[in-house]
């Protein structure tokens, strides 16, 4: 079913005026909560990356009794902290030309034109902020001599605006949110739970009022109530199995506040990455990421003909096709994310990838070690070639590094309005786990933007809007919703233990990763996208039928932690197939093969597909409502991206 | 295809924090020397599920050497073999066919074991908690580029900011000292202009909390800085005792600081 544009969609709230004025305009128009009434209100925040760190932090700097659940040990290792290369910000400290419009202009145009502008201005406006705010907490970004901050140039932006830390700087920023967290702990503002799994969200008279929550140490299933529930959760990128997300990353949280109402948006915009170490074997656990810098000096290719089993040093020149400088003349090896990623797919696809599994390309400095010398190659890269050889066992300095492309990151997310609250009242969505600010595809340097923006700087205002219409602690986990949900998580746990069937739960979700990755990954079509639609089911029936979880739930047991989120997963996946097969355009991460120009380019329908997809759960195994939220472009003007 | 190993392995076992623990015997079979390490006892927990066992437990999460989460102590080694790496980044090819591996968790008083080799470190984050922050309440920061920092000091402040929380150096200390932790911390922060207000208070409280929570005292055998995944220098240790020596003093004869 699918419904008319805008029609029954709740309202985005977005602010009127001029993009510029938008933002200042919603703070004055925000509502208010008197700093000793903010005590009254319990705020719980799911997650403690980027986002959800620095809202607990700064939500309870502002007053708001705040609790901050985690599945990790410690609120310091959520995978925000793997993020390397930077942050983006428009401080135009380099006097290059940057500007808070040039910000907003470059994501929107990044996002290949299917995010909201409003947000992206928004955005764009906070990445100052956050740049000051982290530097006052001690974050050690890079400097030049004379003690200022250093910045560097990242994909898709013609300016300097990228600050960072060496090749960390997801971690240090994370520090950071952690530390200021930490702070708040210690002044009795925040309790942290650690080890703590969100396994569902409960919702009192249609408002989001608690959550239902699994003790990952003693098994206990226990509830949390309060006056609001942010998630900030992360993204959804291990549905394929294989990603560069942690071992732990998933989609539990978000996919269950969707079977309780809440919309997912555009869940088919994913990111791949073209420069991953390929896999090397049926035991691989993830894939791990190498900077994009590198294809600055490399040069991609693979063996003309197929099945070549030469080593590479032996394969002549002549015999050799440097496929993206063939195809892409004026770009050459550095040809953007999408298109690089799908060039490599393609040569595979043929048979002429390299390696054992013949899944990957190679990425050889031979010409750049004649040009410049080892030394140059080894003071640009040397920690890279140096994890390289960690990780392969191969010198590529003397070999060619062999890469493939990775799911990296999801663009799509729970739908959020300005507010950054979903279409329950009550659930915020903030970070990876919305989708409102990276359209089709994100840029190198956002997401860290992002993340810290909603946390530090947009939902300490905009949460108001909400609880100021609310009398605080109205609902405990006396209510009789606590008690049913809290049933229907443990009987499902009694499931997953009952069944003594077969199979192990990482072997579920293998097989879900591939079939995902196969029909749903660099490229997708119709047919391929039915045919997932009708595997998927099967595969989720026969889980159900013959998973092993061994263990008990009075005590640890990842098996059962695992089988939750693979269990979701397998409901998940679906939805991302039928977005994927509604969508009948190419755009950014999202590529359909029917729809591309002669020489193999994405090919946007802005005329019917200007549209935000956001799905509604009508049940497992049934076909989701489509919902669209229209998007209007009123400062960027649409165009087609060209990189021949 | 990879050349395979066949490897036994002894490994820790404990059903729960308040049960005894035992040593268990497993082989490894057919382990492709291309697997990480913790892809190894992926391959061996699958035997174990098809066997009707429990697989073995132990923490991991980013298995890219930078969550530090992972936490298991190798053949008598944090972290296993090899300089500046976590257990997720060892690979199976540092072993050799018919070796016998022992896999431990990261052991000391204040890491009590969960289960098998997952240990509870909450207390490193409460020796945070009692100081390891700059207070910049959101919103208050003045202009990033306000307080120029000289690029040597801000580079020391990183080579201490790497510091991943492990936890290897205390399981590598007979001790069981935080020491490195904690000093890299409280020289990341007091090295810095912004962190220069609290520094005093900062060092003093981290210090005590540290002491409170059972860790050990340092005694120079610098196991810590040999373990280290980051490779951060035991000399923070030494720039740490003198700032809590200089705090103490003041705090003895200045009553408010």
């Amino acid at each position: 079913m699918v419904s008319d544009i805008s029609k029954d969609m709740p309202d985005s709230k977005i602010p009127s005026g001029p993009i510029a004025e938008k933002w200042t305009k919603h703070k004055m128009d925000s509502r208010l909560i008197n700093p000793n009434n903010k005590r009254k209100y319990t705020v719980l925040v799911v997650g403690s990356g980027l986002a959800g760190a620095s809202a607990a932090a700064t939500l309870s700097e502002l007053g708001y009794k705040v609790k901050c659940f985690c599945y990790q040990d410690s609120p310091r290792r959520a995978h925000s902290i793997a993020a390397q290369g930077g942050i983006n910000a428009a401080k135009n400290y380099q006097n290059d030309g940057d500007s808070v419009y040039r910000l907003f202009y470059d994501t929107v145009k990044g996002g290949d034109f299917r995010s909201r502008e409003a947000n992206v201005h928004r955005l764009a406006e906070c990445s100052t902020e956050i740049i000051d705010q982290c530097v006052a907490q001690g974050v050690p970004f890079a400097r030049e001599y004379g003690g200022l901050l250093a910045n560097r140039s990242f994909g898709g932006a013609q300016v300097s605006r990228t600050f960072y830390a060496r090749g960390q700087t997801g971690q240090q920023l994370l520090i950071g949110a952690y530390s200021a967290l930490s702070k708040q702990i210690a002044a009795g503002g925040v309790e942290m739970y650690p080890r703590t799994e969100m396994l569902d969200l409960v919702l009192v008279d249609g408002h989001a009022k608690g959550i239902v929550v699994r003790d990952m140490v003693t098994g206990r299933v226990h509830s949390f109530a309060g006056d609001t529930v942010l998630l900030a959760t992360g993204g959804y990128g291990n549905v394929f199995y294989l990603s560069t997300n942690a071992m732990g990353c998933n989609v539990t949280a978000a996919y269950r506040a969707h079977k309780r109402g809440a919309y997912f948006a555009n869940p088919c915009y994913t990111q791949i990455h073209p420069t991953c170490i390929p896999v090397s074997g049926a035991y691989q656990s993830k894939l791990t990421l190498m900077s994009e810098s590198l294809r600055n000096d490399g040069r991609v290719w693979v063996p003309k003909k197929a099945g070549e089993t030469r080593r590479p040093r032996d394969i002549p020149e002549d015999e050799r096709d440097y496929y993206l400088e063939r195809k892409y003349p004026s770009f050459g090896n550095l040809a953007p994310r999408d298109i690089s990623s799908r060039g490599a797919k393609e040569v595979c696809d043929e048979g002429r990838g390299v390696g054992d599994t013949g899944l990957g390309v190679y990425l050889d400095f031979a010409a750049a070690i004649d040009r410049d010398g080892e030394d140059a190659i080894r003071e640009r890269y040397g920690n890279l070639f140096q994890m390289y050889e960690q990780i392969t066992g191969e010198n590529a300095y003397q070999t060619p590094m062999r890469i493939f492309p990775a799911v990296h990151y999801t663009m799509g997310g729970l739908w959020v309005d300005y507010n950054l609250m979903s279409n329950i009242p009550g659930l915020h969505v903030l970070g990876e786990a919305n989708f409102s600010d990276h359209g089709a595809n994100r840029l190198g340097a956002s997401a860290l933007m992002q993340g810290l923006a909603d946390g530090y700087f947009v939902i300490p205002c905009t949460i108001a809007n909400y609880l100021a219409g609310e009398t605080p602690g109205t609902v405990t986990t006396e209510h009789e919703a606590f008690k049913k949900v809290e049933e229907e998580v443990s009987q499902r746990i009694h499931q997953f233990l009952n069944i003594n069937g077969n199979r192990s739960v990482d072997s579920f979700h293998r097989e879900l990763g591939l079939m995902v990755w196969d029909k749903c990954g660099m490229a997708r079509d119709r047919e391929g996208l039915t045919e997932a639609l009708k595997k998927i089911p099967e595969l989720r029936e026969e889980f159900w039928k013959n998973v092993r979880v061994p263990g008990d739930n009075n005590n640890v047991n990842q098996e059962l932690e695992k089988a939750g989120r693979v269990a979701d997963f397998l409901e998940f996946a679906e939805l991302l197939c039928y977005d994927a097969r509604a969508r009948e355009e190419s755009c950014g991460g999202h590529f359909r093969t029917e729809y591309q120009t002669e020489e193999g380019e994405a090919m946007r329908d802005d005329e019917n597909y200007a549209y935000v997809s956001a799905w509604e759960h009508e049940g497992v195994g049934k076909e989701p409502t489509l919902h669209k939220e229209n998007l209007e472009f009123e400062n960027v003007k649409l165009a087609v991206r060209s990189y021949k | 295809m990879a050349k395979k190993l066949q490897l036994t392995l002894k490994v820790w076992r404990q059903p729960s924090g308040k049960a005894e623990g035992r040593i268990e015997t497993y082989d490894a079979k057919d382990i492709p020397v291309t697997a990480s390490f913790l892809e190894m006892l992926d391959i061996v927990n699958e035997g174990i599920i098809a066997d009707g066992g429990e697989p073995i437990a132990f923490d991991h999460d980013c298995r890219e050497g930078i969550c530090g989460m992972c936490s298991l102590t190798i053949n008598g080694c944090p972290h296993g073999p090899g300089k500046g790496v976590t257990t997720c980044q060892v690979h199976m090819r540092s072993f050799q066919d018919g070796d016998t591996i022992w896999i431990e968790p990261f052991r000391a008083d204040a890491f009590p074991v969960l289960k098998d080799l997952m240990v509870d470190r909450t207390a490193f984050d409460h020796i945070i908690q009692a100081g390891g922050f700059i207070s910049a309440r959101t919103g208050s920061a003045v202009d990033a580029n306000a307080t120029p920092i000289p690029k040597p000091v801000a580079d020391a402040a990183f080579d201490a900011a790497a510091c991943i929380g492990c936890g290897a150096c205390v399981a590598a200390c007979k001790n069981a000292s935080a020491m490195l932790f904690v000093a890299a911390k409280v020289e990341h922060l007091g090295m810095l202009p912004q962190g220069k207000a609290e520094k005093d208070r900062r060092v003093l409280s981290m210090v005590r909390a540290m002491d409170d929570h059972g860790f050990g005292n340092c005694t120079n055998q610098y196991e810590c800085e040999a373990v280290c995944p980051k490779e951060i220098s035991a000399t923070y240790i030494t720039k740490m005792n003198r700032d809590f020596a200089a705090a103490s003093v003041k705090e003895a004869v200045v009553t408010e600081f």
